[in-house]
């Protein structure tokens, strides 16, 4: 019995907060490893178009909720995925079109892009301000638990609950189900392939008659569509705190150096990577050891690596490890 | 000795004796005189909305007082003058022009926790002046050493600490985890509330800080968890890190009660967590008396709003002119004894609207005993010993249930 309630405490508090998180942190750091790949510059604003993503699907929801449309007990945000993915894309099309094709026609360097990308992502969260305001909303209208805490503990009579929130297994549905459409795009269809040609070598690609635009285009149709899924998810776990999504772009790019920045598995990986340390190193033990060893050896104070405040450097520090140590990734990504 | 030494000397003599009657014709209260009080307070700065009202308040006193015309003195002035809530020189220098050039005999301010001090070690204390701050909070301000010239009809934020660590212990609540914001005001309150509790045989698990303005509380909710208690005390911002908290913490199931300090009470943090909230218990600034009541009305019919700290600032007047008349002189150094006995027991109670009745009692040398807008009852150096309101969420609402 001590055993399984250890457990159940770890799956309550580590396994299932770090899958889900994974899944936010994989699928914006797919986002930002598919423009390195194309389109050769680290893009900074990846973190408030997913802000931007999640801002269009509330401004939506409201809309739909207007006309008492509602898909109880999914939350209504669901509905409104589709034409918000529409309008990120859109306007991902737009800061292509008026930012980063002059300096690619001019055949710029790479770290210019990058710096176009810092001011698009002040240009973002500046229009995010505008239309929808600095407050904290909730958003998810539908069930909040798929089982609670206390539910579980009264099923299964044990000491310690697992709860299961109905966005956190949407969360993780959702992530798979548009990484497996990603990965049957990049390999079995035509236009995927000649993504990934383009990525490999653009010369041979466009002497194979590979068309740029075509590429850039679908390139940034990803790009959007990922952006908009995980900012939407984030904020329907948590809730929409417009710059909250700022201080998600450095684990996002931790994630995707570590996995090997280039390479979508890669990204995947780092993910995981990331949120599962950031949920071990400061997660305290002392419960969890209280029922595996006898409480006269559980020492007195808290076991604890780091403190909760220290979230933050975590990634930190593993990105600066990486690029020390091992500077391609655990996949051999390109070299940033 | 020279003629010119003569003549000094002779000049320094009729110096003092001018200045000897002077004073003493100044000091001596009398009917036809006029005396000035400094209300010091931030017309500028960051608590610029709430200053105006506050000052009416003190000046309604003010007015009141001349109408009862049984007052030591003929009439009494109100002069305002910027204390800028955040910046001491300037806030000094407003104070030492108030009591240079418009000899004020008393101060009522300051506001903020800062230039209070400023202005209490500056300028009160080399001039010998009392002054009675209706809103400075900070507990170091208990310990200062202030000539007993310094009082405040707020209560220092240490004394909310006592309040809520008697309350948890009432309710039977024996272990607490503890959660702050990272700042000033969480810091020192959290102290506080773990320095009280433990000394009354609670036991704090954990009292960990948390930043606002963050996306995911998770962790934080987690450390909490694994060190347990029978409650968390959640001493944040009801619509910042606190709520998130909070949230995660009844996400992942590990505590089913809440503890609420003053920055956590409002009806935005029920209505967004919902039902789950019910049964939290919290305190805030708050009193029953029925002087609040009175004085919301006089408010109301003078055309101000009854706003943060226009009681106390109504108060802190009343106290100063009520002191002056007790000790039958306006000079600080009278009459800052007489502070603790006006507004303290045994004596007969003051409300708002009654200072007349106040004067006419105490000029015929009985005892009174100030109640006011705050229900204001003087401790230690001379602080206010606060009234809090006890919360419960019940229902998704925001109740009281009593008071302390």
């Amino acid at each position: 019995m001590e055993i399984i309630n250890a457990f159940a405490l770890i799956i309550n508090y580590i396994i299932i907060p770090g899958l889900t998180y994974g899944c936010q942190l994989a699928l914006g750091a797919l986002g930002v490893t598919i423009i390195y790949t194309v389109l050769r510059f680290s893009n900074f604003a990846h973190g408030e178009l997913m802000s931007f993503g999640a801002m269009t699907s509330i401004l939506i929801t409201w809309i739909i909720s207007y006309f008492g449309i509602s898909i109880f007990p999914l939350p209504t945000i669901i509905l409104a995925l589709p034409i918000s993915i529409l309008i990120t894309i859109s306007y991902c099309l737009l800061i292509d079109k008026y930012c980063f094709q002059y300096h690619r026609k001019k055949n710029s360097k790479n770290v210019i892009s990058l710096i176009v990308s810092i001011g698009v992502m002040f240009f973002t969260s500046g229009l995010i301000r505008v239309l929808i305001g600095p407050n904290d909303r909730t958003i998810n209208d539908g069930e909040r638990f798929i089982i609670s805490a206390r539910k579980f503990k009264e099923i299964t009579g044990l000491t310690e609950g697992i709860s299961l929130k109905l966005s956190q297994s949407i969360t993780i549905i959702v992530s798979i189900i548009a990484v497996a459409f990603l990965f049957w795009f990049l390999n079995k269809t035509k236009t995927g392939k000649s993504m990934r040609a383009y990525s490999d070598n653009k010369d041979l690609a466009l002497l194979s008659g590979i068309k740029t635009e075509n590429v850039i285009f679908y390139t940034w149709l990803i790009t959007g569509t990922l952006a908009c899924i995980a900012g939407t998810l984030y904020g329907l776990d948590k809730s929409y705190k417009p710059f909250t999504y700022l201080q998600l772009v450095l684990p996002i790019f931790a994630a995707a150096i570590v996995g090997g920045i280039g390479n979508p598995i890669g990204a995947i990986i780092g993910g995981f990577v990331i949120s599962f340390s950031e949920l071990l190193i400061t997660f305290s033990y002392n419960k969890f050891l209280s029922y595996l060893i006898p409480i006269n050896f559980l020492p007195e104070g808290s076991l604890q690596i780091l403190s909760t405040d220290y979230k933050i450097a975590i990634s930190f520090i593993i990105l600066v490890l990486v690029l020390i140590l091992k500077p391609t990734g655990i996949y051999k990504g390109k070299l940033l | 000795m020279s003629n010119k030494s003569i003549l000094a000397i002779i000049l320094i003599i009729v110096a003092g004796v001018v200045y000897y009657f002077t004073k003493d014709k100044i000091d001596t209260a009398s009917k036809d005189e006029t005396i000035k009080l400094g209300i010091i307070y931030g017309y500028t700065g960051p608590i610029e909305s709430l200053t105006p009202d506050m000052a009416k308040a003190a000046e309604l006193a003010i007015t009141e007082v001349n109408d009862s015309g049984s007052f030591i003195a003929n009439k009494v002035e109100g002069v305002r003058a910027d204390s800028t809530c955040i910046d001491a020189a300037a806030a000094t220098s407003a104070a030492e022009r108030l009591i240079t050039s418009d000899k004020i005999k008393a101060i009522v301010g300051a506001d903020c926790s800062g230039v209070t001090t400023a202005i209490l070690q500056n300028v009160a204390m080399a001039n010998g002046v009392v002054m009675i701050s209706p809103s400075a909070t900070s507990p170091a301000l208990s310990d200062l050493p202030d000539n007993d010239l310094f009082f405040r009809t707020a209560p220092s934020d240490a004394r909310q600490g006592v309040i809520i660590a008697e309350l948890l212990l009432q309710k039977g609540f024996k272990t607490a985890a503890m959660t702050y914001t990272n700042n000033d005001y969480g810091k020192g309150l959290a102290d506080s509330i773990q320095k009280n509790y433990e000394s009354r045989g609670g036991k704090i698990t954990i009292s960990a800080s948390h930043e606002d303005g963050k996306g995911d509380y998770g962790a934080e909710a987690g450390a909490l968890a694994q060190a347990g208690g029978d409650i968390l005390i959640v001493a944040g911002y009801l619509d910042k890190g606190g709520k998130g908290v909070i949230q995660a913490s009844l996400d992942a199931g590990s505590f089913k009660t809440f503890f609420l300090p003053d920055g956590m009470i409002g009806d935005s943090l029920p209505t967004a967590i919902g039902d789950d909230l019910n049964g939290s218990i919290g305190t805030v600034p708050g009193t029953d008396s029925p002087g609040a009541n009175k004085f919301n009305e006089i408010a109301k019919s003078n055309n101000f709003k009854s706003g943060p700290y226009t009681k106390e600032s109504y108060d802190s007047a009343a106290l100063i002119m009520l002191a002056m008349q007790a000790a039958n002189s306006t000079n600080s150094n009278d009459f800052k004894s007489k502070v603790m006995d006006v507004a303290n027991a045994p004596g007969e109670k003051i409300f708002p609207g009654e200072l007349a009745k106040g004067l006419k009692l105490l000029s015929e040398g009985k005892e009174i005993d100030y109640v006011g807008a705050s229900a204001v009852e003087l401790i230690g150096g001379g602080e206010s010993a606060g009234n809090f309101a006890e919360i419960l969420i019940d229902n998704q609402k925001v109740t009281t249930v009593g008071y302390k």
